[in-house]
């Protein structure tokens, strides 16, 4: 069992505030993911959950004891650095086995751990190994190799594949997700990486500017954004904005006119949109479909065959528009083609960039990679 | 000569026939040119020793005599230095002065330097250029304070007093050095040592000094053939009790006027420990000084 909870956390360094009054609930042996763009303070909050930052204010909670004055050997905790950290001097063992030494474990029982640990990573034909003599991959497993033995009561992660190349990064995103399964362990993970923090989440913590701009399951932030900078951020290519005029708002959804002319129904609340509002439509770039007799049109400027897909980037008078399609489109560059969308797929987005919300919500917007564990193994049994 | 053309020949690589190119030639000739201008320095500033391991060899008349190369080695001088004051009683109170003040300024700066590498301040770059400035004043303007401070205390002619001057005299140097070296060392890793239950006294056990063994090191040599070079403070506070070898050789070029063949061989004897000693250590401490300027 281990939960944590942050009540209004906040950091200042000097006049500088870094986290701005975060409020978190981790449950137990949940996969949570930090994520949001280089200084939106996600590393300080994992800092502070450690115990190397100090919180200027608020509470840091650990299975329901406030831990804020509890130095970071005493936490409980276990971290994996984004460099590694990595004992230069000590072999694969030894670094594996430190916490335990300095515990005062006993030298056999120490071997135990670190070859129990070892065996889960592979790492076993290199235990004698010293960290230079080891690649990227086989030194983030050591780091990970590190933290298992220590046996804590949460992992922190912090950018821990950043360093890796891309094959390598697929590989260990599969691995640490296997891991968390194995290991029913908590774990805290943070990084800029939008396709990490969809893939390996249970639960998505958004942050900016240090403030949690919105917490939920990767297909609730997918397919309900609080905000545009959320709609922007989770999803690859980003989210098209278009800018709309409300023409009339009623319990069936929100009519606007897209700047092609024509006026389409989005099924969100939003009764007291008067008409003649300016707001914001989203739409994914998946979500488009090319379609002759489609709402809106455009030039395509640049067109990226991936294969199975194609991006298709289209002018659309003053903004560019990008559209996933099929991987056989037999378009051109330069050629203008019409396309649309499902309304239901659409976003809309307030002068303050607040999203309203959908009428209905997506059938899978509260699934976690939990559930399926739990579905799976029912299965199974 | 021979390394440069091995290299040019393998910097030239997929060319079948390495054509001697004007690049080469005017790289040799550099080469050639900085070697002996490298000898010619080396030699200036060997020279004088070499004169004077000679002359310790010589007799007080072949000393004064025109400089010759050929004269019959004698070890008179050295048996008439040994028999007017005794070299081992000197000898150990340089070996306990310089590495007891160096031990102790260690001790010292590792925690200072650990303060200002890992958690710094506002004023820590402040302090450091203070603590430098200090080995800018002049020694002899604090000669006649401490010399009272120690009469008083009872600290003249004793090692623990050299060695509390030593101490305070290299302390800025070491705490400098050992500065640069801490913050080279990445923060994550003591970072992760704190995360693996490591306490601030575990940290520098376990991580920070075997880390930064090199760096300690040669602060240390540094620090070792400073104080064993040492005069003013060793001249001005000691007469025989605490007389390092510094004292031992001055005491050489007294009252009855300059023997240069003995003054020689007390001066060979003096520097000879160190000599061999910075010989043997010389890799690290080359290592070391040059360990931040590279970087």
């Amino acid at each position: 069992m281990s939960t944590l909870q942050l009540k209004q956390i906040t950091k200042s360094f000097g006049e500088t505030d870094v986290i701005k009054g975060v409020d978190l609930e981790v449950n137990d042996r949940e996969f949570v993911v930090f994520v949001g763009p280089s200084g939106c303070g996600k590393s300080t909050l994992m800092r502070m959950i450690a115990g190397l930052e100090s919180a200027t204010s608020g509470d840091i909670v650990i299975d329901g004891q406030r831990i804020n004055e509890v130095g970071p050997a005493d936490r409980g905790l276990a971290m994996v650095f984004q460099s590694y950290a990595l004992y230069p001097h000590m072999t694969v063992e030894d670094n594996m086995g430190f916490s335990l030494r300095l515990a005062g474990v006993p030298k056999a029982e120490r071997r135990e751990k670190v070859l129990e640990a070892a065996r889960i990573l592979q790492l076993e034909p290199l235990l004698d190994r010293k960290p230079k003599a080891l690649s990227g991959g086989q030194r983030q497993r050591v780091a990970i190799g590190r933290a298992i033995v220590r046996n804590p009561s949460i992992f922190l992660f912090d950018e821990p594949l950043s360093n890796l190349d891309a094959a390598l990064r697929v590989q260990m995103r599969i691995e640490l997700a296997r891991l968390h399964e194995e290991l029913d362990a908590t774990m805290i993970y943070v990084t800029h990486d939008q396709i990490e923090a969809m893939t390996m989440a249970d639960k998505i913590v958004v942050l900016q500017g240090g403030v949690v701009e919105q917490v939920g399951s990767p297909m609730e932030l997918y397919h309900h954004p609080r905000n545009r900078f959320v709609a922007g951020f989770i999803g690859s290519p980003k989210m098209n904005f278009l800018p709309v005029e409300v023409t009339e708002a009623g319990a069936e959804g929100v009519s606007v006119r897209l700047p092609g002319g024509d006026v389409t129904r989005v099924p969100v609340a939003g009764q007291d949109q008067a008409a003649g509002t300016a707001l914001e439509l989203g739409i994914r770039p998946e979500h488009l479909v090319l379609d002759d007799q489609g709402p809106l049109s455009g030039e395509i400027q640049v067109l990226e065959r991936l294969g199975g897909q194609t991006s298709l980037y289209v002018r659309m008078g003053e903004q560019t528009v990008t559209i996933m399609a099929d991987g056989d489109v037999a378009h051109r560059v330069h050629d203008t083609l019409r396309f649309g969308f499902e309304p239901g797929r659409a976003h809309l987005f307030d002068a303050d960039g607040l999203a309203l919300p959908s009428l209905e919500a997506h059938p899978l917007a509260s699934l976690k990679r939990q559930d399926n564990r739990m579905a799976s193994s029912a299965d199974s049994e | 000569m021979t390394t440069a053309r091995t290299k040019s020949m393998s910097a030239a690589g997929s060319v079948p026939k390495a054509t001697p190119s004007p690049l080469f030639a005017a790289l040799s000739s550099r080469r050639l040119w900085l070697t002996v201008l490298g000898w010619t320095v080396a030699g200036v500033i060997f020279f004088p020793i070499f004169w004077m391991v000679l002359t310790g060899f010589k007799t007080e008349a072949e000393a004064v005599a025109d400089p010759s190369l050929v004269f019959s080695p004698t070890l008179d001088s050295y048996a008439e230095v040994q028999s007017r004051a005794n070299y081992f009683h000197f000898a150990l109170n340089s070996v306990v002065v310089s590495f007891g003040s160096t031990l102790l300024a260690l001790l010292i700066a590792i925690p200072s330097a650990y303060a200002m590498a890992f958690l710094p301040t506002k004023r820590t770059k402040g302090t450091l250029l203070w603590m430098l400035s200090t080995k800018m004043l002049p020694p002899v303007g604090v000669l006649v304070p401490i010399y009272l401070l120690f009469r008083d205390v009872g600290l003249l002619d004793t090692r623990t007093g050299l060695t509390i001057v030593y101490t305070l005299m290299n302390l800025p140097i070491v705490v400098w050095m050992l500065y640069t070296f801490f913050k080279d060392l990445p923060k994550d890793i003591l970072e992760a040592g704190r995360m693996d239950g490591a306490g601030t006294l575990q940290e520098v056990w376990f991580l920070l000094l075997p880390l930064t063994l090199p760096g300690i090191a040669s602060t240390g040599l540094l620090a070792v053939i400073l104080s064993w070079n040492e005069a003013f403070w060793s001249l001005n506070l000691t007469s025989s009790q605490a007389a390092p070898l510094t004292a031992y050789i001055a005491s050489f070029s007294s009252p009855e006027g300059l023997f240069w063949a003995k003054l020689s061989a007390a001066s060979t004897m003096a520097i000879a420990p160190i000599l061999v000693f910075g010989w043997l250590t010389q890799k690290q401490m080359v290592r070391g000084l040059t360990f931040g300027a590279v970087k």
